[in-house]
């Protein structure tokens, strides 16, 4: 196990404890939708932080450079979990022009709209405009993708990509891979890479030093969460077997509207917060649909969600469990909603 | 959600003997249950096809009906047939020539299978 990395994540998530809340005595993992995650580069580890009230005092120090990473704005969504999805994007933009270090770009691991329609991408896109990073990477989602086997997407957000969307980037000495786990799923599967881009990320990352560190992100987790749900990638082994040589390597994915991490050897997996509407913990209802929660309620409850789950043969476990109306655990602080992310160790 | 079961069967049960009570005592809805039976319908309901295998005689039609708040599709894994998006509430039908059995799924969310049986 990464001891040293542990450490240094742990000692990082103390540095957010100006929030009032008592991190060992909370839950374990702890998200709010409509937010998204500051990851900051030091020493080539990723750290994730949550907005949250003290964000920003000590967050460039010693930083590399800091981006943001949002998801599942699911615009055009309008049902009961969630009327006014776009409110709540422009929510988590305002965040992040309000972060006192402007993020050299964001990452949008997918689901941009409800339906792939022209009218939702224009929504997303005069929202994005908004944004302080100007530079916005994607992946899409399987919502995304809903018509024209994805063209409409491509056109907008993947040019300059392969396939169906996958593409790399170097940054400040920080790989970057966007993988795309959402087209052509099988019967009876979960989310899919497939043969060519596979052949395409091998080749990508080949002749590339051990010692550059390496992000990668795709919209559906590319660990496997909760099979029933099919919240996982069918060929994620094969993607993983390639970034396992290499001493940093960070995964990023959405999807699952909730925050899940996992620390495996030299890897960190890691699930983003939806800025739409929460689903529930695995397992926890008899379907993955969206929450709903009474209006009144929504912006204290909102996407808080925590984890409890064992990732079965690992001694690693991820705890979650809802917070439901205890949203005053959150330091009564509604407007400005904490995250804490923790990596629980077997 | 046992207990959710177990309150729901509480009151269905007895809902369904009353009603096996009138239609026995009205012979002219057995009557018209023959042709009723040809048409079918599936229910996606919590990423689930209910009932997720429906035998039909041929020539029937099957109708899916979304009743959640996500999107679905419902598509054959042999390409026969293939619904657009279906939004919540939205509706998709398909009549069944050929007997056969029909395996398909939900595009979006492949661990949603079903099948029709056509006889």
């Amino acid at each position: 196990m990464p001891e040293q990395k542990q450490d240094f994540i742990d000692q990082k998530l103390q540095d957010l404890n100006n929030d009032g809340v008592d991190r060992r005595g909370f839950l374990k993992c702890m998200a709010w939708a409509g937010t998204g995650l500051v990851w900051t580069m030091s020493g080539g580890i990723p750290v994730s932080r949550a907005f949250a009230k003290g964000y920003g005092k000590d967050a460039a120090k010693g930083a590399d450079f800091s981006f943001v990473q949002i998801s599942d704005s699911h615009i055009g969504f309008s049902k009961p979990a969630n009327p006014d999805v776009t409110a709540t994007l422009q929510t988590a933009i305002n965040k992040i022009n309000a972060m006192p270090h402007t993020p050299d770009f964001i990452i949008h691991t997918g689901d941009l709209s409800q339906l792939s329609k022209p009218s939702e991408f224009d929504t997303l896109d005069q929202v994005l405009k908004g944004a302080s990073a100007k530079q916005i990477f994607f992946v899409p989602g399987e919502h995304d993708m809903l018509t024209d086997n994805g063209e409409q997407y491509l056109q907008r957000y993947g040019k300059g990509t392969k396939g169906t969307g996958w593409s790399s980037f170097d940054h400040k000495g920080v790989h970057f891979v966007g993988l795309v786990n959402v087209a052509n799923l099988k019967a009876g599967g979960m989310g899919s890479l497939g043969h060519e881009q596979l052949e395409w990320l091998e080749d990508d990352l080949k002749g590339r030093s051990a010692s550059t560190p390496i992000v990668l992100f795709a919209h559906i987790p590319l660990w496997t969460i909760y099979p029933d749900w099919g919240w996982g990638t069918d060929d994620s082994e094969q993607a993983l077997s390639y970034v396992k040589r290499f001493g940093s390597v960070t995964v990023l994915n959405g999807h699952i509207h909730q925050i899940m991490q996992k620390v495996e050897g030299k890897v960190s997996f890691h699930t983003a917060m939806s800025t739409a509407f929460p689903q529930p913990a695995p397992g926890s209802a008899p379907s993955a649909g969206p929450m709903k929660v009474p209006a009144d309620q929504l912006q204290r409850v909102l996407g808080i969600t925590d984890v409890n789950y064992l990732v079965s043969g690992r001694s690693l476990a991820v705890v979650d469990s809802p917070l439901g109306a205890s949203g005053s655990s959150a330091s009564g602080n509604a407007s400005a909603p904490v995250a804490l992310v923790d990596t629980i160790r077997g | 959600m046992t207990r959710n079961n177990v309150w729901v069967a509480g009151v269905a049960v007895p809902v369904l003997i009353g009603m096996l009570l009138l239609f026995a005592a009205s012979p002219s809805v057995k009557a018209n249950d023959q042709p009723s039976a040809a048409n079918a319908t599936v229910k996606i309901d919590n990423f689930v096809f209910g009932p997720q295998t429906i035998t039909v005689p041929v020539g029937a039609t099957v109708t899916w009906t979304n009743v959640d708040d996500i999107p679905h599709t419902s598509v054959s894994t042999d390409g026969v047939f293939k619904s657009k998006v279906l939004d919540t509430d939205e509706q998709f039908s398909y009549t069944f020539t050929k007997a056969g059995t029909y395996p398909y799924y939900c595009t979006i969310h492949p661990k949603m299978t079903g099948k029709v049986v056509v006889q």
